[in-house]
């Protein structure tokens, strides 16, 4: 465990001691604000509920959208810079080498997370929403960026550059969310399973009308899992190159 | 211990390295040589944990690679040709990290961290960043993370390509110091250096140890493969020519004319028989004015050693 900590809180280090880091949480942030202001408020009247949907919806967009960006350099990076030797002839096996990255790119996010709540708690003491509703829906967001963060650290670990691993993880994630588009177009019984695996249609959407479905904590962290393990089995077949 | 029985390794159909042994005692320093394509690199990438061979057994006291794959990689340091550096940390930051990295507590990683900055003249570099020094210190840092956790065998990897002449001076002793209580194979094309710094050589080619000794044995096992002579001559290129096909023993031989009817000759002979040469000169018409034995250079040990014979 002492491993797994060490290189994320390497890897987090590196996120904010750069401009890199504090870049892209800015960005993301203004970028939640103004979409909270013109899509969220808008201009006609709307219970706070529908608010609040409305914040998480964009906010959960923008969490999968920041993934991409944060884990691309995960892997990519330490090879390109050639600073991956130091990890590889370390004693970590390669599971923990997966999972310290893994956390670093997730305690990222939760901070995205975090620094957003100020929009529900402006909702909270102007509107009527519970607290529990907000949790719910925090605990969707982190869940989808779970999935978002081990498709982005499966792409960086299978990419020599930092790009390729953008790209990929991109177009990953970008699957997961047009998954209901897909749905449309085919028969049964693939309709049933591509409509499944949508992130925002099938899976997100309880959570964010502040309703925990247990069936989405299993899907997206079965998503978490499945890309973790075939970034470490990635790691692990380059040493039998 | 380090033993290395019958080490092979493909790249997909390609091989490069096969069926490599030998053996390195505790505190020895060992020099790696091989050309472009030797299999050198792939050895040391095995050596250092970054691949799984193909074939054979790699132990490091008595820890096997493919077995014990985080034990035996706890018990290596490993600097590759470019130094692997987080340039944004310290140069105690970023030690004091791969000594954990490597699983040593933090308590052992503080106590060590002096000690290692001392062995690679660090310390008065300790809160630079990495970043702001010059190659040479970029270097000594990359030896600093390989030993932090004492490791049983040292692997550096062209430690001192692209220093300058005082700095390969300073890595010379560091080196040096590194041998006193730890293992370490080095890696170099700078033949010379290697010999300054090493115990024992190891000569790969074509996948395979080539020879392996001290200097002077390499030399002289060099030297008995053939003798190189070079030779003033008065006479004309043609007599020579005549003269040197009458001797089995002469592999190769080069000439140039210094003046008008004097000859400067480069001969390479099979072994040592350099009697047999001056009878054929003499009794084709040759006049030897002198006649002097080349110096054998760690250079031409090597290539001698790397080269098949005319007989081959």
């Amino acid at each position: 465990m002492r491993g797994i900590f060490l290189v994320a809180r390497r890897d987090f280090a590196a996120y904010v001691n750069t401009y890199w880091g504090w870049g892209i949480l800015a960005l993301a942030l203004v970028i939640d604000g103004i979409l909270f202001n013109v899509q969220g408020l808008g201009r006609s009247p709307k219970f706070s509920a529908e608010v609040l949907q409305q914040f998480f919806y964009l906010t959960g967009g923008l969490t999968l959208i920041v993934s991409v960006p944060v884990t691309m350099r995960l892997f990519a990076e330490e090879r390109q810079t050639g600073t991956m030797v130091l990890l590889e002839t370390s004693p970590l096996s390669d599971r923990q080498l997966v999972l310290g990255k893994y956390l670093s790119g997730m305690a990222f996010v939760t901070a995205f997370a975090v620094f957003t709540s100020y929009l529900p708690a402006f909702i909270f003491v102007n509107g009527k929403v519970g607290t529990a509703e907000i949790a719910v829906g925090y605990l969707g967001i982190l869940l989808m960026g779970s999935a978002g963060v081990a498709i982005g650290t499966w792409a960086s670990a299978v990419s020599r550059n930092q790009i390729f691993a953008a790209v990929l993880g991109a177009v990953g994630i970008t699957f997961f969310v047009v998954c209901w588009m897909l749905a449309g177009k085919v028969d049964a019984p693939f309709k049933a399973v591509i409509s499944y695996l949508s992130f925002f249609e099938q899976q997100f959407q309880p959570f964010q009308q502040g309703r925990l479905n247990t069936e989405g904590v299993v899907f997206f962290l079965s998503v978490t899992f499945g890309f973790l393990l075939m970034a470490t089995q990635s790691l692990c077949a380059r040493r039998w190159r | 211990m380090i033993v290395v029985e019958g080490l092979t390794h493909y790249y997909g159909d390609r091989k490069a390295v096969e069926g490599l042994s030998f053996k390195i005692s505790r505190n020895e320093i060992v020099g790696f040589l091989g050309l472009n394509g030797a299999g050198k690199s792939t050895t040391l990438k095995v050596l250092a944990g970054l691949l799984i061979p193909s074939s054979g057994t790699v132990s490091i006291e008595g820890v096997d690679l493919v077995s014990a794959g985080d034990s035996f990689r706890s018990r290596i340091g490993y600097l590759p040709e470019d130094p692997p550096l987080y340039k944004e940390m310290t140069v105690s930051e970023f030690v004091r990290f791969c000594g954990q990295l490597k699983g040593m507590a933090t308590a052992a990683v503080n106590a060590r961290l002096p000690q290692v900055l001392e062995i690679c003249q660090l310390t008065h570099m300790k809160d630079r960043v990495i970043n702001e020094l010059s190659h040479g210190y970029r270097k000594r840092v990359g030896i600093a993370q390989a030993i932090i956790h004492k490791p049983a065998l040292v692997i550096l990897d062209e430690p001192i390509s692209g220093l300058d002449p005082r700095q390969i001076v300073e890595m010379r002793q560091v080196i040096r110091n590194l041998g006193k209580d730890t293992t370490v194979l080095i890696s170099s094309h700078i033949l010379g250096e290697i010999s300054e710094t090493c115990d024992r050589l190891l000569v790969l080619h074509g996948g395979t140890i080539a020879a392996e000794g001290k200097e002077e044995e390499l030399v002289h096992r060099s030297q008995a493969r053939g003798t190189r002579i070079t030779l003033t001559l008065r006479g004309n290129a043609a007599a020579l020519t005549t003269a040197l096909a009458k001797v089995p023993a002469v592999m190769k031989h080069d000439v140039h004319e210094e003046a008008p009817g004097i000859l400067r000759v480069h001969v390479s002979l099979q072994g040592d028989d350099r009697e047999a040469l001056v009878a054929a000169l003499v009794a084709g018409g040759l006049g030897i004015r002198r006649m002097v034995e080349d110096e054998t250079e760690l250079e031409q040990v090597f290539l001698g050693l790397t080269t098949p014979t005319a007989s081959a």
